[in-house]
């Protein structure tokens, strides 16, 4: 029975690997960060199946959670630094 | 091999399938606001039916508890980040890619490429 996550874990982590090459070769620099997000994203589930695994999911599971935030926070953060706004757009917000 | 084992296993499997689907997604797809389809959707559900599958495999308990929270928290915020990273690509001034030809060369300029651009420069004026 727990042959089938091991499977299932392996499998994931190349499926993690795929969205790597959007961020080696993005064109753009918004390419790359959603490349790193959905890396993020999958990482959850990795670590949730490697406590199956390992047969200490009370443990991962809280290392999951703090990853999903870690991830979250700064996906926001960075997309508000990289944010550069159109001239156009700083005099909206200027005059706002 | 009980009914739960068998639910759980199903749960697990297709989450793995729409994962790999997102995977493919951000590797194929035309330009950044379409990769971010993939991302946002197939990702979240993805997640959300292999930590159930994993959730139904724990049995309740507090574990259970943590998954579920875990599934809830990221079926809220990985939209909402998402959607960060468009508005700020839109804001920066990143041009969708249209089928009829390339997009223009300046995303700033906007007085030429009005024709192109139809319903996407709405509050430019």
């Amino acid at each position: 029975m727990e042959q089938a996550y091991v499977v299932i874990a392996v499998t994931l982590a190349l499926i993690i690997v795929i969205p790597a090459y959007r961020v080696i070769v993005g064109p753009t620099l918004f390419d790359r960060l959603l490349g790193a997000g959905a890396i993020g994203t999958k990482t959850v589930v990795l670590i949730c199946l490697v406590g199956v695994m390992f047969d200490r999911l009370d443990m991962f599971v809280d290392i999951a959670v703090a990853y999903a935030i870690l991830n979250f926070i700064g996906n926001l953060a960075i997309a508000k630094y990289f944010m550069v706004p159109k001239p156009d757009e700083a005099a909206r917000e200027g005059s706002r | 091999m009980n009914v739960f084992d068998v639910l759980s296993l199903t749960l697990v499997v297709a989450g793995a399938f729409f994962l790999l689907v997102g995977s493919i997604g951000v590797v194929r797809l035309p330009d950044f606001y379409a990769r971010t389809h993939a991302t946002g959707k197939s990702d979240t559900l993805g997640l959300v039916l292999a930590i159930l599958g994993i959730a139904v495999h724990e049995g309740p308990s507090l574990t259970d508890v943590k998954l579920i929270a875990v599934v809830v928290f990221v079926a809220l915020t990985n939209p909402v980040g998402t959607h960060a990273l468009v508005r700020s690509a839109y804001r920066t001034g990143l041009q969708p890619w249209f089928r009829g030809g390339p997009v223009p060369e300046d995303p700033t300029d906007d007085h030429d490429d009005e024709d192109l651009v139809a319903g996407h420069g709405e509050g430019r004026q």
